[in-house]
């Protein structure tokens, strides 16, 4: 940052934004601030949630109606993708291997920690800016270009990746040219969060408010600390994994190929001694951790929500703190579970199935706090406050549901089958998602100034809450009854899948209607930026920092540097004059400053 | 709006924001060679049969460009040491000549390559070459990303002297902590893809 530009923000603080004149470009497309930043994070992240889910409605009408033509877009998409509107399973694999990539590294990621985390956590600790703005910059924009990068891989020539997001080697190694570009990208993304995490790290540590110790923390402000350091950690491994398949793919080494390979009858010409394993184990080292980024983000919004709207202080605080920081920790040593069945041993299957158990503990005692945050609190049912509530079981269904699988034992029946599609997708769907949409509806009138439609926002979170369990609870029978996932048919072709396979219909038609109820939330976000009610600093009578910074916060946030006076949930203190003490008021009971 | 602990250490926690992040950097730049070595361990381990490094490799290259490389860790000790006693023609000197010895690795290490593949031994060649060959090229990325770096503190980021001392010195150690871990990997790569 420019010295002489920095003091004169400072002389222009109190002003607030309108002294500043950067032009359109360096204002809202090449900004430094970090709120635009998140904006653009949250704006991108959704649109390529939305894209994610196109693709996904459009693999629905393949399971359900399977070599059927394909209605409205069918005959749009192409002989080489769907001849006469009638997908091909090669169209089909491409659809899987980039719903799963979209959803998980271009949209949750980005909207949960990019989006929230840059604009939230600065406000909420009550920094002017993040650590390293033109850092942080370049992390969007890295962001940007691996997404077009992902999406440019649909028009080469054989499609975009078909090796499903895991891109297990040996299959995705001799994939079409779509694979070098999901590698291309995903080098992007990676050093895109690299240069997001060290931010979020170094903002958290050194730019705290006076007063703001780590035990006064909002639980958000932790929640995206640990993810951080997940990504921080976690994600150079498979950017290894990602050269080491590059070299595979471009220069025609055999890291992931094993001597002997024959492809089509015919062996293939390397020069062998690779493990395909070797790919697995570099890929699940990211991709377990990654399940605690998609998670660790929803569950601080939700005790942000859930201790708002329940008037009283979250149950359990320094408690959850533990678990999350042990979650943390442990997210690093369970990832082989994912691994059961490729033969690596039962004495590796033991260690990690222990692991496995001994994480869920954790998970299980955040969720439990936050239940018990419920209990005596009188309820303020605002939208915000339906998604979080939602949240709670939707993800112990995808927790408990997430048991069996990590046993190495049932793992056997239920690999690979619908039973894991419908498992994970309970975490992140009704679980991340929803609490994703609760924080929209909840911080929007920070972001704008103006609150979004209720009517809309009960209508968008029935529709969807009651979708989604449409959607992937019968998945679960399916899987129990082991119908494999992947299957361009729906799983047609074998016999034993006849019971189950009216569930396609079902699923696919809470797919579409699940679309539907998306359309009342798009709506909704535009059109109350510009005629929603407007409100003031703090609608939600809340308690933490960032309710005490102007609606929408300038440049700089706050307009005088805030200064921190108790902890972040503090309702309902008796003989305080109402029933919430905001971080920033030195009066009132119980007030105490602490030194930096 | 001035974003605080630019220079100075906040109180509590002793630290510079571009001290702190330098080292969260360096932790992920860990984990990256970490998993690139343990891929070399599983595939050695998977190997029938695995080459001794020195019958491929020129160990004697290997040891001069280890030495060059450590020469050019201590000179940017040196160019910081020099900041510090306020010596910006001894600073650029040595600045210069840690460039200079970067550069030396870079050619000595493309010679290498260009021996290697005249020969016909490319990475597609044997499990050996292509691990070589990408843990020395990646780690060459990272002593071109340290060249350009220290040619723009060297170039145009050395107006900062005049404008802020403490914040360019500052800078100076983050991009010499960064310069010694690119060191740190050369000496586990040497023995690692040479000796062993």
């Amino acid at each position: 940052m420019d010295h002489v530009t920095t003091a004169e923000h400072t002389d222009h603080a109190e002003h607030g934004q309108a002294h500043h004149d950067e032009g359109f470009l360096r204002t809202y497309v090449f900004s430094v601030d970090h709120k635009v930043i998140g904006i653009q994070y949250a704006v991108t992240g959704l649109l390529f949630l939305l894209f994610g889910f196109t693709l996904m409605m459009v693999m629905r009408w393949q399971l359900a109606y399977p070599f059927q033509p394909i209605p409205i877009i069918g005959e749009w998409l192409g002989n080489d993708r769907a001849p006469g509107g009638i997908m091909l399973p090669e169209f089909y694999n491409q659809l899987g291997a980039m719903h799963g990539t979209i959803m998980v590294f271009m949209g949750v990621v980005p909207l949960a920690v990019g989006g929230f985390g840059n604009f939230i956590l600065p406000l909420q600790i009550g920094a002017p800016d993040m650590a390293f703005p033109k850092l942080n910059m370049l992390s969007y924009w890295s962001f940007f270009v691996g997404g077009v990068v992902m999406f440019a891989s649909f028009f080469v020539p054989g499609g975009a990746a078909n090796s499903g997001w895991t891109s297990y080697a040996p299959l995705s190694v001799i994939a079409t040219t779509g694979q070098t570009l999901w590698l291309v990208g995903m080098i992007f993304l990676i050093t895109s969060s690299l240069l997001g995490s060290v931010n979020f790290i170094v903002t958290t540590i050194q730019l705290r408010a006076p007063g703001l110790g780590f035990m006064r923390l909002p639980f958000f402000v932790w929640a995206q600390l640990v993810t951080a350091f997940l990504l921080l950690l976690a994600f150079p491994p498979l950017e290894a994994a990602g050269v080491l398949q590059l070299m595979d793919r471009v220069a025609g080494t055999s890291f992931f190929l094993p001597t002997g390979l024959v492809v089509s009858n015919v062996p293939l010409d390397v020069s062998g001694g690779g493990s395909p394993l070797l790919w697995q184990h570099l890929f699940w080292f990211l991709a377990h951790p990654e399940v605690y980024v998609l998670i660790l983000p929803a569950m601080g919004i939700v005790s942000e929500i859930i201790a708002n709207n329940t008037r009283k202080p979250i149950w359990g605080y320094r408690v959850m703190i533990g678990s999350l920081i042990f979650l943390g920790f442990m997210s690093f040593v369970v990832w082989a579970h994912h691994m059961f069945m490729t033969g690596m041993g039962t004495t590796m299957s033991s260690f990690f199935q222990t692991t496995t158990m001994i994480i869920s503990i954790p998970s299980v005692v955040i969720l439990s706090a936050l239940v018990l945050s419920l209990y005596g609190g009188s309820i303020r049912f605002t939208v915000p406050m339906l998604f979080a509530l939602a949240f709670l079981p939707m993800f112990a269904i995808g927790g408990l549901t997430g048991l069996p699988l990590g046993l190495s034992a049932p793992d056997i029946h239920l690999h690979d089958t619908y039973y894991v599609i419908g498992h994970f997708h309970y975490v992140v769907a009704p679980g991340t998602l929803l609490a994703l949409f609760g924080g929209i509806y909840y911080w929007f009138p920070k972001a704008t100034g103006r609150k979004m439609n209720d009517v809309l926002g009960r209508i968008h979170f029935w529709g969807s809450f009651v979708a989604m369990n449409v959607v992937f609870m019968p998945m679960m029978i399916q899987g129990l009854s082991g119908m494999n996932r992947r299957m361009a048919d729906g799983g047609l072709e074998y016999a034993m899948n006849e019971d189950v396979l009216v569930w396609n219909t079902v699923i696919s038609m809470g797919a579409w209607t699940l679309g539907l109820f998306q359309l009342p939330f798009i709506f909704n976000f535009f059109w109350s930026i510009k005629k929603g009610e407007k409100v003031g600093d703090n609608p939600w009578d809340a308690t933490t920092l960032e309710w005490s910074a102007p609606s929408p916060p300038p440049h700089g946030n706050f307009a005088t540097p805030p200064s921190v006076y108790r902890g972040p949930y503090e309702y309902s203190v008796p003989g305080a004059k109402t029933d919430f003490s905001m971080q920033a008021d030195a009066s009132g009971p119980q007030a105490e400053p602490a030194k930096v | 709006m001035e974003i605080p602990y630019i220079v100075d250490e906040r109180p509590d926690t002793g630290l510079n924001n571009v001290k702190l992040g330098i080292w969260l950097f360096l932790a992920s730049e860990v984990m990256l060679f970490g998993g690139l070595f343990s891929a070399y361990i599983l595939l050695r381990i998977n190997a029938v049969d695995w080459p001794l490094g020195a019958d491929i490799l020129s160990v004697p290259i290997g040891a001069f460009n280890t030495v060059v490389l450590i020469s050019s860790s201590v000179t940017m000790v040196l160019c910081y040491a020099a900041l510090k006693l306020d010596d910006l023609a001894g600073y650029k000197k040595y600045l210069g000549i840690t460039i200079g010895l970067s550069l030396l690795f870079l050619a000595v290490k493309a010679f290498e390559y260009y021996e290697h593949i005249h020969l016909g031994e490319v990475p597609a060649t044997s499990t050996f070459l292509a691990i070589y060959f990408t843990l020395t090229g990646l780690h060459g990325l990272h002593i071109l990303g340290g060249v350009v770096v220290n040619g723009y503190f060297l170039g145009p980021g050395s107006a900062m002297w005049t404008t802020n001392k403490e914040q360019f010195i500052n800078r100076i150690e983050a991009a010499g902590l960064y310069w010694h871990f690119v060191d740190l990997v050369w000496i586990f790569l040497f023995p690692v893809l040479y000796l062993l």
